[in-house]
């Protein structure tokens, strides 16, 4: 009974969490790119700097009508919001947010959340397919060879953490950093090719071919509105959490940090790191499709694999 | 425009295309073009123009009109340029009915104009960072484009759509304080706005991997399509309408005609930035030089044009926009024909893109800035 009770809780957890992470996300990416664009962005709704704007939007996109558009493969269009919000709710369960919080220490904790985060393709593929619609089946496609490319070079650059400290289990990766130091000073290579390798796996500019507007209209998710277009933007904010929490794991020193608790340390550096997403969001431009493959297979992933040759050779020689 | 059927193999060979409508409504097709593109993969193997959606038949209305009416009404084409078609119309009309423009109009007509190009290409500059997935510069440009429509506002009592000109110099004179503030907002463009704007798009390498190489046109390519303005600067032509064929006064100021090299869509966006430059000298020159005196001539109400023709052209922000007039002596011309920039520009999205990938194309089509205000009329 206490086992069942304690896994609801962790279920309804995790997915309050989700919501309150998109609410707050949202209301963040409007005012950081605001800030950046030299705007004030939202302000009216809700108190000081327009804190209920995320509220008003929900409750905006739930009034809208539930449509269906005419020739569209039912069955995957509805599904595919669902089908995109489900990985990005999983891998909340190997995160390793405090000392002694995790939700599921998994041996395997980060090649589960490789896993995991790779059916995230099956939800865009469902929904560009299902569409019945160009644009959508154009940004599907070119999301499929954009994921396809960029897991590769992402979960490489992991395989240097890995080597330091000798496990999967990104608990015992964290406590690793507590003794040996942050690996980010060690793995510098390592995080660069993670940090680039996750803006493409989360569809964000400089990497935003499969929803560019200005070619694509909105990619995959062109035909969706009302709550279903909310499921894929919670599912892309909550994605935008995790993955750079689990830089924060790998790189930073996860909950590892003075005075504060290390719950507070953990969310910190990890809003940081989608600060960051953020301000590179809203200041490059779009790379081309065939710029965004050199770069994955050209160059990314050559540099992953050499850092993966460095690290074990100086492990050895050690 | 029907589509033809016609199916081409693509580079890959394997003839599985796709057609999709870019437009009428789509987020960059800058208005109302609407492009039927079709696409092997991402690759563009055939892209079609089809104008239209914006037709306002301004030729043929206007030989109803009176003369001074035609003038509010050409504003309409090149609506971010509305001052050169101004120019453009009255400058005919004028040279037909004999009509002395008093010196110090023939300085604020230059003045305005600059300014208008400045304004123009600072638009540009948003658009085409926003074809290009930069949002960001689109807000930037649109601070000091903001600046400039309040300063137009002030002297000319509107924003976009002026109706300034008039047969015979200008609606009203410009005060000095306000030349005063002109001269304040060329200062913080120059020092301030110019290179932020280089910063934060141009000097991108992700904006200059997107751009150098994209829609590359030669000299012989651009001419035989009659591009003109940045367009055809940008391809190493030095063909400016202001030089080349002077109209008010500019054959007595000193500017620059910046050229591109490769034709390419950074250099024709690089001219553009370098003409934003030359604008402001313009433009200060003319705060200089400025004579007093009336700036609207004694013009009588029912304005007859003698018989004959004239075509009159000047270098709006796009390119030249000529016009041509044909009178029979009446109040009403017999023909106005409007030669506009963008429509010839349109012309040459096939060229630059076809065989190029689909981002390609938006930022050629972004690179042309065609307002369909103009190609349609």
């Amino acid at each position: 009974m206490n086992i069942l009770l304690a896994a609801i809780l962790k279920v309804v957890g995790v997915y309050a969490f989700v919501g309150a992470n998109a609410f707050v996300l949202i209301w963040l990416e409007r005012k950081v790119s605001a800030y950046i664009q030299r705007r004030y962005g939202p302000l009216r709704v809700g108190g000081p700097a327009g804190i209920f704007q995320s509220a008003a939007d929900i409750l905006k996109l739930l009034a809208k009508e539930d449509f269906v558009p005419g020739g569209a493969d039912r069955w995957l269009w509805v599904l595919a919001p669902v089908v995109s919000v489900l990985p990005a709710v999983l891998v909340y369960l190997v995160l390793p947010v405090g000392r002694t919080f995790t939700l599921q220490n998994l041996n395997i904790g980060l090649l589960f959340f490789a896993s995991v985060t790779s059916f995230t393709l099956l939800g865009i593929f469902m929904a560009g397919w299902g569409s019945n619609n160009k644009y959508s089946l154009l940004g599907a496609m070119r999301a499929g060879a954009q994921l396809f490319s960029y897991e590769i070079p992402l979960i490489l650059s992991t395989i240097g953490v890995v080597l330091l400290s000798g496990s999967l289990q990104l608990q015992t990766i964290v406590s690793a950093q507590t003794q040996h130091g942050w690996f980010v000073f060690e793995q510098i290579i390592g995080f660069i090719v993670f940090f680039v390798a996750s803006l493409a796996e989360l569809n964000r500019t400089p990497f935003d071919l499969s929803e560019g507007e200005s070619e694509l209209v909105a990619g995959y998710f062109t035909e969706y509105s009302g709550m279903r277009w909310a499921m894929f933007a919670i599912a892309e904010y909550s994605n935008l959490f995790t993955t750079s929490a689990l830089a924060v794991a790998l790189f930073f020193g996860g909950w590892h940090g003075p005075w504060l608790p290390g719950w507070v340390w953990f969310l910190l550096k990890s809003y940081i790191l989608v600060f960051v997403g953020m301000w590179i969001r809203w200041t490059l431009p779009r790379v081309r499709i065939d710029q965004l493959m050199d770069l994955g297979w050209k160059f990314l992933f050559p540099l992953s694999v050499a850092n993966i040759l460095g690290t074990a050779f100086v492990l050895m020689v050690r | 425009m029907a589509e033809q059927a016609v199916v081409v193999a693509g580079p890959d060979g394997d003839g599985q295309l796709m057609t999709i409508n870019m437009g009428p409504q789509h987020p960059s097709t800058h208005g109302v073009l609407r492009l039927i593109v079709t696409l092997d993969g991402e690759v563009v193997v055939r892209v079609v123009p089809d104008i239209g959606y914006l037709h306002r038949n301004f030729e043929k209305i206007v030989e109803g009109w009176a003369y001074p009416g035609i003038v509010p009404f050409s504003d309409r084409n090149d609506y971010l340029a509305a001052i050169a078609n101004e120019v453009a119309v009255c400058l005919a009309v004028e040279k037909l009915t004999d009509i002395e423009v008093p010196p110090r109009a023939v300085y604020l007509r230059v003045l305005f104009s600059e300014l208008q190009r400045i304004l123009s290409h600072i638009l540009f500059y948003g658009t085409f960072g926003m074809d290009l997935g930069a949002f960001s510069p689109f807000m930037y440009a649109f601070r000091e484009r903001e600046l400039g429509y309040t300063l137009m506002e002030k002297a000319t009592g509107a924003r976009m759509l002026y109706a300034y000109n008039r047969l015979g110099g200008l609606r009203n004179d410009v005060s000095e304080p306000w030349l005063r503030e002109l001269e304040g907002y060329l200062d913080y463009l120059e020092r301030q706005a110019w290179p932020e704007y280089m910063g934060l798009l141009i000097d991108n390498q992700i904006y200059r991997e997107r751009t150098i190489g994209v829609g590359k046109l030669t000299p012989e390519q651009a001419i035989a399509w009659g591009a003109s303005g940045p367009v055809l600067r940008a391809t190493g032509v030095p063909w400016d309408v202001r030089k080349s064929a002077p109209y008010l006064c500019y054959d007595r100021l000193e500017f620059d005609v910046p050229v591109g090299k490769n034709g390419d869509t950074y250099d024709s966006a690089m001219v553009r930035m370098l003409e934003i430059k030359q604008s402001a000298r313009l433009i200060r020159q003319v705060l200089r030089l400025l004579p007093d005196g009336p700036v609207l001539a004694k013009v009588r109400p029912t304005v007859k044009p003698r018989a004959g023709e004239y075509y009159s052209r000047v270098e709006s922000p796009r390119g030249e926009v000529g016009v041509y007039l044909v009178s029979d002596g009446s109040s009403r011309p017999y023909r106005l024909k409007w030669r506009a920039p963008s429509f010839c520009h349109l012309q040459l999205v096939p060229a630059m893109s076809e065989g190029w990938k689909l981002a390609d194309l938006v930022a050629a089509v972004g690179s042309l800035d065609v307002i369909m205000g103009e190609v349609d009329r």
